[in-house]
């Protein structure tokens, strides 16, 4: 034990801090997704509005958060905002923006798929059946809206913990940026620490995303099965 | 807007394009490799070796690349295993990418009735000739949407390469951010020079998909 890199770990209070770096990553991505969820049910709704307007805008927007890579976007918050507005957004803040966008995006895509899955006739018969309006809302569609709904935005939130890590190129200090301090430190004493640090990131990684990756599948084939 | 300095650097988002096409395409190639294979240990149940195929796809799906990156180009050389900028770049995408093009081809076969392997056999076909004529056919266009995403995602993520210290286009952008402080420049060629690769495939892709979608049978 005393000649393994893993030694690092147990001194001090390292294993602490490393987990306390994944917080900030988990905790932004939280954030994030509690907003993405709010705007993305409403963005959802706008999507499938059948106005040739509003279907151009949120196309395009759509499709430009899809297609630029997260990294770009945090540039263009972090950097561009900073430069040619004047507005100095701290790293938390740009990424909380941009994952924001970017999740709205997403969660809208996810909303308009399921709302538009569901068949017309589903609303007809609740009418024919007597439903009002709303009660055909409140206990034909949105329940079925939110089977579909519910797996692919645990999926999401999967998606933004991982995407998250990249937060560390715009300077936010998590799980990377603690890592690479703690091997700094260790240098001289542990010379090959970073193996194992960077595995352990790997793995507190790995289980963060795993049991909710689980969750999501589990959900998914209870209700679409 | 500085005209003259984007028209100066833009050769130097050209040479970084490529890189980034380059890598992007071994990853691609070497990923599907990799997410056939392993859909194809699953589909035929390989004892022992649909265990190992299962704990990657997991293994890699719940985890960042940039994680995986900084394992590989910082963790492993402390045990003797160097890899240059490139491989290590290319290693990386396709330790991502092999588990998610794996998921894509494994819901196309899944997609496919028990009944039509079945019949197929039934009628006297071997298991190669089922494979090829009857599940294969319909499984890749069930997959194709997935793929797709893939394909884009996996050239998205190749952004996380100036880590590795590989001159491609984010390396580039914030090298000329920090040298010239030509921000909106700078960060302006990136989004066009990232529209320019991924729009086009963006647009295919989706032809591609409303082709294929006659390929569905009864809905």
């Amino acid at each position: 034990m005393q000649d393994l890199g893993i030694r690092v770990l147990f001194m001090g209070n390292n294993m602490a801090r490393l987990l306390g770096g994944l917080w900030v990553a988990v905790k932004i991505s939280l954030i994030s997704m509690v907003l993405s969820v709010i705007f993305g049910l409403l963005f959802g709704m706008f999507m499938t509005l059948k106005n040739p307007f509003t279907r151009a805008i949120s196309r395009i927007y759509l499709e430009f958060v899809r297609i630029m890579p997260q990294l770009v976007l945090l540039f263009l918050v972090y950097f561009g905002m900073t430069k040619t507005f004047g507005i100095n957004l701290s790293g938390e803040l740009s990424a909380v923006i941009v994952f924001t966008i970017w999740g709205t995006a997403e969660m809208g895509d996810l909303v308009r798929g399921a709302l538009i899955s569901i068949p017309k006739h589903q609303y007809e018969s609740g009418a024919a059946l007597g439903f009002t309006q709303i009660q055909t809302y409140q206990y034909i569609i949105i329940p079925q809206t939110l089977r579909r709904l519910i797996p692919l935005s645990i999926n999401l939130a999967t998606r933004m913990i991982k995407t998250t890590s990249l937060i560390v190129l715009i300077g936010v200090v998590e799980v990377l940026k603690i890592a690479q301090q703690i091997i700094e430190a260790n240098r001289y004493t542990v010379p090959d620490s970073a193996l194992w640090i960077y595995g352990t990131i790997f793995f507190l990684y790995f289980f963060t995303c795993w049991p909710i990756s689980l969750l999501a599948g589990k959900l998914e084939k209870r209700w679409n099965g | 807007m500085d005209i003259a300095f984007i028209r100066e650097y833009t050769p130097l988002y050209v040479e970084a394009a490529k890189l980034t096409i380059g890598i992007a395409l071994f990853g691609i190639l070497f990923s599907i490799v990799v997410g056939a294979l392993c859909s194809i240990i699953r589909y035929y149940k390989i004892p022992i070796l649909e265990k190992l195929a299962g704990i990657y796809i997991e293994l890699s799906r719940n985890t960042p690349l940039l994680v995986q990156l900084f394992f590989l180009y910082f963790g492993l050389p402390k045990i003797g295993i160097h890899f240059s900028s490139e491989s290590c770049a290319v290693i990386g995408l396709t330790f991502l990418g092999g588990s998610y093009m794996a998921e894509a081809f494994r819901s196309g076969l899944e997609a496919v009735d028990e009944i039509q392997k079945n019949s197929a056999l039934a009628l006297g076909l071997t298991s190669v000739q089922t494979m090829w004529h009857v599940i294969l056919p319909q499984a890749i266009s069930v997959s194709v949407p997935a793929f797709c995403a893939n394909i884009i995602f996996l050239i998205k993520e190749t952004s996380v390469f100036s880590v590795l210290a590989l001159p491609d286009l984010m390396y580039v952008a914030k090298d000329l951010i920090g040298l010239y402080y030509k921000t909106d420049e700078a960060l302006l060629m990136l989004v066009v020079a990232y529209l320019i690769l991924l729009l086009p495939i963006s647009i295919i892709a989706s032809l591609v998909e409303r082709r294929v979608r006659y390929a569905g049978f009864g809905n």
